[in-house]
């Protein structure tokens, strides 16, 4: 990790990032750049390598090469998840992965455990400090439940939640453990169309707060409708990052989704 | 028990209070009503469910909050046992005061807990499990093996005329006479394994509801996602490991002070395959459920045993069945009846959290 430069524009920094399962090239000398405060999308055809550039930014792998700078610290070579998390990326996973059997409100709960800090010590004399420490995560839970808009009994086991409600729920974990950057797997999958537009006032709403968002979405319409700037996989290669409205036109990225299914969605959009 | 301290808690009921006295008279009492009914045998074999509590309670932070599978726990049991017994016994010739080496042992085991934890919890499930188990065995295999070149543990004869436990002058090895009331050693350390076990059931709920226990939690419920929201997860699953090998330890020395002998004998696999099924059998991850299963697994058991050979002299006129094996049959019996029925144990952690929600939601209408 190198000492912090003048704070850039630029929040996260990916250059010649490559990832190899066996045989199989991942991803590829991939590099990109979010600038603070925007909304970043990610798209591309199914096992394109979006869901793995996640892992590697969390830590949940590790990069085979190429560098990685966020909020101008280096992150390359090994890194632990927690360290990541710490630094400031938060994500959600595309198939959900919440403490099931734990209620919604310890869940968000858990997601301050590293913005907090009381022991074992604390734990049991539950002395003054402590109690202070429990009585803020708790309200600070509670506000990120509302703030993403759920409205059960927060004692309402997780799994207990509808699905639309678990996505939201691990926006509000992720969001407990205050990011700078927000990276969401999918968010919108399995939505209907209410929710998927609540979703979108959600995002709005935490980018507006500050919190670069970074987006994994198989809906074109809704990612080139809330993105500032798109970038796009094709089979571990980014093969385009651009603007939503040149991205819709890019040749390289049409005959990319027509190999597996037509831009036809994205093509009505820009009809309409 | 739970729910008394946690209504005591909710602005001092009356009659909260009033349960809760009334339930410290009848844990105080129990074991003067038990001699009366049962005999003297059954205090003790009272004396030993504490013991098993305290272990329960103590894997149950282990196996039931942080979801890691121990199948060598009993080896830290031993070495609190072993630990008390090497200081305070003619085997080495020192005779260290209880107060002394009950923590001493709770901490070596305690010590060993994190140099098993350290190598072994980036392990999951079936792995940590193996060697776990591998651990468990190597420290028998290791007390019953160190009596040559140099005699340390004595072998397989194990260590006996280990110190009783005492207070001073005040020896629980000993009958004593207080306030008009006799107290034989069994009712002695029937308070004091009580008081251990208060604590320990004191401790697991203020670690239950506190940020390590959520912790702990968030690692059994899925790991990945808590490495992901930022826990130290193997920091955290080796303080489980420490907590849950302390209260091993110290279940250890008092039950070494309390038998005045040890041997590797007690420390086998099965034994740690016991506190498991109790912890298993209660409900994991419930303080509740690990109380039912421990004492159930106990005193059933024994109840069998003192039982089902007059029952058998009645039916049949004679013993059919070897009580001994009738125990084992009948306990393994149980057990797939239990998981069969209920997989989740006697008493799951969920029905705690539907009480929860219960009353919250009351709280907030
Ligand atoms: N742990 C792993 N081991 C082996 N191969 C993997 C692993 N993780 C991902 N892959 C492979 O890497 C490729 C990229 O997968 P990835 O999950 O990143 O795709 P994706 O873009 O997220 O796809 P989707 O839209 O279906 O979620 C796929 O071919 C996948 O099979
Ligand atoms: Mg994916």
């Amino acid at each position: 990790m190198t000492t912090p430069l003048e704070l850039d524009i630029n929040l996260l920094e990916l250059s010649g990032v490559a990832k190899r399962f066996g045989g199989l090239s991942a991803l590829s000398d991939i590099s990109l750049h979010i600038r603070r405060g925007e909304i970043y999308g990610l798209i591309g055809p199914n096992g394109a390598g979006k869901t793995t550039l996640f892992n590697i930014l969390t830590g949940l792998y590790q990069a085979d090469s190429g560098r990685f700078t966020f909020n101008n610290m280096e992150y390359s070579g090994r890194c632990k998840p927690h360290v990541l998390a710490q630094a400031g990326i938060a994500r959600t996973f595309q198939n959900i992965r919440l403490f099931a059997n734990m209620t919604a409100l310890e869940n968000v709960m858990v997601g301050r455990h590293l913005r907090t800090s009381s022991g074992i010590w604390g734990a049991l004399t539950r002395n003054a400090t402590a109690r202070a420490e429990e009585h803020a995560i708790v309200q600070h839970a509670r506000a990120l439940l509302s703030y993403v808009g759920i409205d059960r009994p927060h004692q309402t086991l997780a799994k207990n939640l509808s699905y639309g409600e678990q996505r939201r729920l691990e926006i509000a974990r992720a969001l407990a453990t205050d990011p700078k950057l927000l990276a969401l797997d999918e968010p919108a999958a399995g939505m209907n169309a209410t929710e998927t537009e609540n979703l979108k006032e959600l995002l709005l709403s935490i980018r507006a707060s500050g919190i670069t968002v970074l987006l994994i979405e198989h809906d074109v319409k809704f990612i080139l409708g809330l993105c500032d700037r798109v970038a796009v996989l094709d089979y571990g290669k980014k093969i385009a990052e651009d603007v939503p409205e040149k991205i819709r036109c890019d040749p390289a990225v049409i005959t990319a989704y027509l190999g597996t299914e037509p831009i036809i969605p994205a093509q009505a959009g820009i009809q309409s | 028990m739970r729910n008394a301290l946690k209504h005591l808690s909710s602005k001092g009921k009356r009659g909260a209070w009033i349960a809760f006295v009334m339930l410290a008279i009848v844990l105080l009492a129990l074991p003067f009503f038990t001699e009366e009914l049962f005999g003297r045998g059954w205090v003790r074999i009272m004396d030993f469910a504490l013991l098993y509590i305290m272990l329960a309670l103590g894997l149950n932070i282990v196996v039931g909050y942080a979801g890691l599978l121990d199948l060598g726990y009993i080896a830290f049991f031993a070495v609190g046992a072993y630990c008390y017994a090497l200081l305070g016994s003619p085997q080495l010739g020192l005779h260290l005061p209880f107060w002394i080496i009950l923590p001493l042992g709770a901490l070596l085991a305690c010590l060993f807990g994190v140099l098993l934890g350290a190598p072994t919890l980036r392990l999951r499930g079936d792995y940590l499990a193996i060697v776990t188990l591998g651990f468990g065995e190597i420290i028998r295999i290791f007390l019953n093996n160190l009596n040559a070149p140099i005699n340390i543990t004595n072998g397989p004869q194990g260590i006996s005329m280990i110190d009783p436990i005492r207070f001073g002058e005040f020896s629980l090895g000993n009958t004593h006479e207080l306030l008009g009331l006799t107290f034989p050693s069994v009712h002695l350390h029937y308070y004091l394994f009580l008081f251990f076990t208060l604590l320990v059931i004191f401790i697991s709920l203020r670690l239950e509801d506190s940020r390590i226990g959520r912790a702990w939690m968030a690692i059994r419920e899925d790991e990945v996602a808590a490495e992901a929201m930022g826990i130290n997860t193997r920091n955290i699953k080796l303080l489980a490991f420490a907590m849950g090998a302390t209260f091993g330890g110290l279940a250890g020395g008092l039950f070494a002070g309390f038998q005045g002998f040890v041997s590797p004998e007690s420390f086998g696999l099965t034994e740690s395959i016991s506190v498991l099924c109790m912890v298993v059998l209660g409900g994991m991850g419930n303080i509740n459920g690990v109380l039912l299963g421990s004492m159930l697994l106990v005193v059933l058991p024994e109840a069998l045993r003192h039982g089902s050979g007059p029952a058998q002299q009645l039916l049949f006129g004679k013993t059919l069945i070897d009580p001994e094996s009738l125990r084992m049959l009948l306990f393994g019996l149980a057990l797939i009846t239990v998981m069969l029925w209920r997989p989740a144990g006697l008493w799951p952690s969920n029905q705690r959290r539907r009480e929860l929600v219960a009353e919250n939601d009351a709280a907030q209408l």
